[in-house]
């Protein structure tokens, strides 16, 4: 019988620790889906956050490393300047990398490093248990913001839009894993992504609007329709610099 | 054959780090250590190397963390306020066990303080600096030619104990041109083989390098691990240089550009027939505790020199035990001590 489905190679074969609905188990498939195929398993070397993917490298069948928060993609800088025929990529959360990461996201964008960013954007901190995010709604109810966000806490940040216009920046691109279009989409954005590092051209980040069911509040099921209805028209999906073709 | 040539102490160690094999540098520009982040920029591409102008000191060290668990000799620099937001960096460094040199050209504090010269971030680079349980191995130069072999010293040290080595000079000392002969390399570098460093999952199991460890008692045992290191550093690295120690009624204890003037007054004092002697700590991390210790029993007292308001006099005090009196005489914001000065404070004390 022909095997039509099994676990990527670069993935290892152990449960997760994510809660059930969370959005980082379906971006890790994506992300072990896209290795797998682009042949780059044994040349990839990945930098895991501080947040709830801090242990995404108990997780890939790949060379890993951590970083102190929000300094990823400044890690991914030494490594690639070092290393500068191997695969870096950076999986970072909204408060890693638009908060306290925000310098070095910025700067590593700007010096157009050869490295990709997995960027998942759940409007909410995970890890420490729901405080607001750089991303959280306006009106969001979180851990820090018990009457909802109000623009004195700021507002949502864009930080794709704000690496626009660096020109190091190759291709970016805001995706959601809300439904199985989306999903696919996802994993499109990912490959290109990867494909522009691996061309040498420069800075590729790819931002995934990911669900946190625990602490939005919601079902698994409506945590992906609020995706839709609330974060999306705030964080418009789609190419926002570069192009998806050839991916 | 090396050549004797007229250099400043920052520029003496981007060379003697680039002889030591460093291939990765990245810094940010602060007094007074700019001639130091310069001449990496000119000095890196020459040699294949990278120099990067990081955007933070916090950034500078991750990028450092980078390197070096892609395989690279890697380092960074500063002075004393951008060496506070490196302690990040340097907890990561020795949590992770990754080896790096790190140079902390001290200035005048607390705060933004000043440029001059100054000997006051002791306490933070001998008691591990930044968060957790952990040492770094730390060099106190005290001339540019002792600078230029401590480089070497520092990046093999680092490699042998995957551990962060600190290099702790001044304002002084970075600024200072003296002659030097850099030793050249030659040939390949006697590089330990890194069996443990990133480099993509090649035909081998896939390797992690962190220092998060969630189950219970493993961060203990971790730490264990780190401190038998420690261990071994203080039986087999402590370096110090002593003077007249043998017959002296006074014993004074100084390092890096202190013990330079200490040594001065330590002449001036001679002449007069007092018998005075000098101990000098070379690494201060480990701290030469021994030697101090040895002769508190057998001297009237010991005087410790410190362009600060009072650090190493502490580990001193440790050492002694309370066996002899220990006395201080230092300068702090800057302020420099004059041989003079600590001529007249040993004739007080006798």
């Amino acid at each position: 019988m022909k095997k039509v489905f099994s676990l990527p190679e670069s993935m290892k074969d152990v449960w997760t620790h994510y809660c059930p609905g969370c959005g980082h188990g379906v971006i890790h498939r994506l992300l072990g889906e896209v290795i797998d195929e682009l042949g780059i398993r044994e040349k990839t070397i990945g930098v895991a956050p501080v947040g709830c993917a801090v242990i995404a490298y108990d997780y890939f069948n790949i060379d890993m490393t951590e970083a102190a928060h929000g300094r990823t993609p400044a890690v991914a800088t030494g490594i690639k300047r070092i290393l500068p025929e191997r695969v870096v990529f950076t999986y970072q959360g909204d408060g890693d990398l638009a908060a306290i990461g925000t310098s070095e996201i910025i700067h590593a964008a700007n010096r157009g490093e050869r490295i990709t960013v997995i960027f998942v954007n759940n409007a909410v901190y995970g890890m420490t248990g729901g405080q607001m995010a750089p991303t959280t709604m306006l009106g969001q109810v979180t851990a820090t913001t018990p009457g909802g966000r109000d623009s004195s806490a700021g507002y949502p940040l864009k930080v794709s839009e704000l690496l626009a216009i660096l020109p190091g920046t190759v291709f970016l691109c805001r995706t959601a894993i809300s439904n199985p279009a989306n999903i696919r989409k996802t994993k499109l954005a990912i490959k290109k992504a990867f494909q522009v590092q691996l061309e040498n051209k420069g800075f590729s980040l790819v931002e995934i609007l990911s669900p946190c069911p625990s602490y939005w509040r919601l079902s698994p099921k409506e945590a992906k329709e609020w995706i839709e209805e609330k974060m999306i028209p705030n964080f418009p999906l789609g190419v926002i610099k570069g192009n998806l073709k050839d991916a | 054959m090396s050549e004797k040539v007229l250099m400043c102490g920052n520029e003496v160690v981007g060379e003697a780090a680039i002889q030591a094999g460093c291939r990765f540098y990245a810094g940010y520009p602060i007094t007074p250590q700019n001639e130091l982040t310069a001449y990496m920029a000119r000095r890196m591409p020459e040699e294949g190397g990278v120099f990067i102008q990081a955007e933070s000191e916090l950034a500078a060290i991750s990028m450092v963390f980078g390197a070096s668990l892609a395989g690279a000799r890697a380092m960074t620099s500063s002075s004393s306020p951008g060496i506070s937001l490196k302690q990040e960096g340097i907890s990561y460094l020795a949590g992770n066990e990754l080896p790096a040199v790190i140079v902390n050209m001290m200035r005048g504090g607390p705060g933004l303080g000043n440029i001059a010269p100054a000997q006051s971030d002791y306490f933070q680079a001998t008691k591990g600096g930044g968060h957790g349980d952990y040492n770094l191995i730390v060099f106190g130069p005290a001339n540019v030619q002792e600078l230029a072999e401590l480089m070497g010293a520092a990046f093999d040290l680092a490699d042998r104990y995957r551990n962060p080595v600190l290099i702790l000079g001044d304002g002084i000392l970075g600024q200072m041109m003296e002659p030097v002969k850099i030793k050249k390399r030659v040939g390949k570098l006697a590089c330990p083989e890194k069996d443990w460093i990133l480099t993509g999952a090649k035909g081998r199991s896939p390797r992690i390098i962190r220092s998060l460890i969630l189950k219970e008692g493993e961060l203990e045992k971790h730490n264990r691990h780190l401190q038998d290191k420690f261990r071994v550093m203080k039986e087999k690295e402590i370096l110090y240089e002593e003077e007249g120690i043998d017959d002296a009624e006074i014993i004074l204890v100084a390092y890096g550009t202190s013990a330079r003037i200490a040594k001065a007054a330590l002449n001036q004092v001679k002449s007069e027939g007092i018998r005075a002697g000098i101990i000098r700590p070379i690494t201060l991390w480990p701290f030469p505790e021994k030697v101090i210790a040895d002769v508190s029993s057998r001297i009237n007292c010991f005087l410790v020199i410190e362009m600060s308001a009072g650090q190493m006099v502490e580990d001193v005090r440790l050492a002694v035990s309370g066996k002899c009196p220990v006395h201080f005489y230092g300068r702090t914001g800057g302020g420099v001590p004059t041989a003079e000065e600590i001529s007249r404070k040993i004739r007080e004390l006798l």
